[in-house]
């Protein structure tokens, strides 16, 4: 196997590979399958600083080559989080993104001063889900709202912190230079676009939010062109998600400029997608000669 | 290997039963092992990013098969029944919490239409304490009519348009029957009348419900169904982790 493993903001993982917030849950289901450290991280379900219901039914259905999900940030809040979730998951060796989501800025701010003394390796801050109406999504859609909440979290963060961004907005690389301007350490991208399905018969949407996030392969090409755009804004490493179901579209990503991806809408087609991903990386850099994963990052070859 | 797993199997036969019903064994003797009547499996289609939710109707260990009966209701459902003995399929199984297995008595089983399936086992369970009543539109989609009959239950069928057997609905059939348990699966009108049934005799009722899924293990809490708990609130749980069978006095319908 080659050497898989990435720094991100100045956090060790030791593959490139994290599992998508929301896709993912707290990692117990999927440990049903292989140990969790098939993943270099574990990215949580987005942690609300109170508990969340979530959205009425139906939340997902299957659009083409992808989904659409209202989940609603169904969570137990961030004190059960570290409560019943944590300790077990800290014991899996794989790194722990905690990401978060709130309505106001002194909700996120609360949630990562109650993340701070924990064992979590950074924070992912959600301020792109289109499906609450409350869901942080105008903190993610003007350049000034990101820097503004990415500053105020930042002043009260002790862990690394990644700013996970919304495609929903004319330019994603001036959301993610204002994300960098706010002091973060990173950026992940990105959250799903939204989309819409309607049943003819009922003529009703199918999903009950009526609007949804849409994710999966149909958005990989949206997300390879965002990850390219904003790799040419900014130092910080970007974290490249959106699409990917091969090993051959994380290369891709990587090439784009990722420096980590995340895995999500794949786990539901192959919960071993994973491990495929992995076996696919490191033989593709045992026959280019590629001894890290940091040498692919932003090495397309554009026109 | 943990509670389920995701497998390429074998189809080791696939039927027609009527017009839009299919009828597959599949070999799979890890998950044959595990699987409990009124479980269920994601089965993945090439090219689509979801799989599809279809029930356990039976399970071999013997044999090592798992059989799946589905109805062609969409596009998916379509390619699925194209698929041949001898093709593979991938599976992941077995999802959720079947029906009780520990119930005394006189057992009886309300199924309506392609929820008829994940009863079988239930009826393979019981046997000779199984009463089957089982509705169908008309009479060219009744499924399973010898299957009940063979696995020891005492099988009633109800059709809407009485083109076989009881022109009306199952409640109807059941309606002079002794028993001290109801499991069903069907659509929610046929729930609710199940739920009402075991209400007004006392007994305990399960219900198998549906909901579009993503996951199948919980992970996504997309397949969220209302609930009420033991102190009247209100919250969702998971068709997929928490069901597909619930107990009836926990089911909002
Ligand atoms: C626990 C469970 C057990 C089931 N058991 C059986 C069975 O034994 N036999 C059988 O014929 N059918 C069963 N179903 C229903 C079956 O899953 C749907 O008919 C099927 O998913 C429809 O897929 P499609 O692509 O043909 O339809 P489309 O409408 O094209 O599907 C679009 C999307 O919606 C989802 N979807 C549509 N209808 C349903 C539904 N009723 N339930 C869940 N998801 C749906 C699909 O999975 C897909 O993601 C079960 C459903 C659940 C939740
Ligand atoms: C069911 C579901 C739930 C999600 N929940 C969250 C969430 O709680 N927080 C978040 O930041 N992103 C959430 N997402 C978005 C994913 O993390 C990811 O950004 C998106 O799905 C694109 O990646 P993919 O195509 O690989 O799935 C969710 C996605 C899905 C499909
Ligand atoms: S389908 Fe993912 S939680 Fe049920």
């Amino acid at each position: 196997m080659a050497d898989l493993s990435v720094k991100v903001a100045g956090v060790d993982f030791h593959n490139p590979l994290i599992a998508a917030s929301g896709t993912f849950g707290f990692g117990r289901e999927y440990a049903e399958f292989y140990p969790l450290s098939v993943f270099g991280g574990i990215s949580t379900k987005g942690t609300t600083l109170h508990p969340r219901p979530g959205n009425p039914p139906p939340r997902v259905t299957e659009t083409p080559a992808g989904m659409l999900n209202a989940v609603g940030l169904q969570n137990p809040g961030v004190d059960a989080f570290i409560r019943e979730e944590l300790p077990w998951l800290s014991g899996q060796g794989t790194r722990i993104v905690a990401n978060i989501a709130g309505s106001a800025v002194e909700d996120y701010c609360q949630t990562v001063e109650k993340l701070n003394p924990t064992c979590v390796d950074m924070v992912e801050l959600n301020i792109s889900c289109p499906n609450v109406k409350e869901g942080g999504v105008q903190f993610g859609t003007s350049a000034q709202s990101v820097y503004a909440i990415t500053k105020a979290v930042r002043d009260v963060c002790k862990k690394p912190l990644m700013v996970k961004l919304s495609p929903n907005v004319t330019d994603i690389s001036e959301m993610s230079v204002a994300a960098e301007h706010g002091g973060a350490d990173a950026v992940s991208m990105i959250n799903t676009l939204t989309g819409m399905r309607v049943d003819i018969h009922t003529r009703r949407p199918i999903i009950h939010n009526n609007t949804g996030g849409l994710s999966g392969p149909a958005v990989l090409p949206v997300a390879l062109r965002m990850v390219w755009q904003a790799y040419q804004k900014v130092k910080i490493p970007i974290v490249g998600l959106g699409g990917i179901s091969t090993w051959q579209d994380a290369v891709e990503m990587l090439l784009c400029g990722a420096t980590a991806l995340q895995l999500g809408t794949v786990l539901f087609t192959d919960p071993y997608a994973p491990v495929k991903i992995a076996q696919g990386l490191s033989e593709y850099m045992e026959k280019n000669g590629v001894a890290h994963i940091a040498d692919l990052t932003g090495g397309v070859r554009p026109w | 290997m943990g509670k389920y797993d995701s497998i390429l199997c074998k189809i080791t036969r696939a039927e027609q039963l009527t017009a839009d019903v299919y009828d597959f064994t599949l070999e799979a003797p890890a998950l044959a092992v595990l699987a409990q009547p009124g479980q269920f499996a994601q089965i993945r289609l090439p090219g689509h990013a979801l799989r599809r939710p279809i029930s356990i109707c039976g399970i071999d260990r013997a044999a090592g098969t798992l059989r799946f009966v589905f109805q062609v209701r969409g596009q998916g459902t379509a390619e699925l029944a194209g698929f041949r003995a001898g093709d593979a399929l991938e599976i992941m199984a077995p999802l959720g919490n079947g029906f009780s297995l520990d119930l005394s008595g006189k057992v009886l089983l309300l199924g309506g239409g392609i929820g008829t399936p994940p009863l079988l086992g239930c009826a393979a369970h019981y046997g000779k304490n199984a009463i089957a009543a089982l509705g169908f539109r008309t009479r060219e989609a009744v499924i399973l009519e010898e299957d009940f009959q063979s696995a020891g239950a005492e099988t009633l069928i109800a059709t809407d348009d009485g083109t076989y057997g009881h022109h009306g609905l199952v409640t109807e059939l059941a309606a002079e029957k002794d028993f001290s348990a109801v499991l069903a699966c069907g659509p929610a009108p046929m729930l609710r009348a199940a739920q009402a049934l075991a209400a007004t005799r006392s007994v305990p009722c399960f219900l198998s419900l549906e909901e579009r899924m993503a996951c199948g293990i919980g992970a996504c809490l997309g397949c969220a169904v209302a609930l009420v708990g033991g102190d009247g609130r209100e919250y969702y749980g998971h068709v997929c982790k928490d069901g597909p069978v619930f107990d009836s006095r926990q089911v909002l319908l």
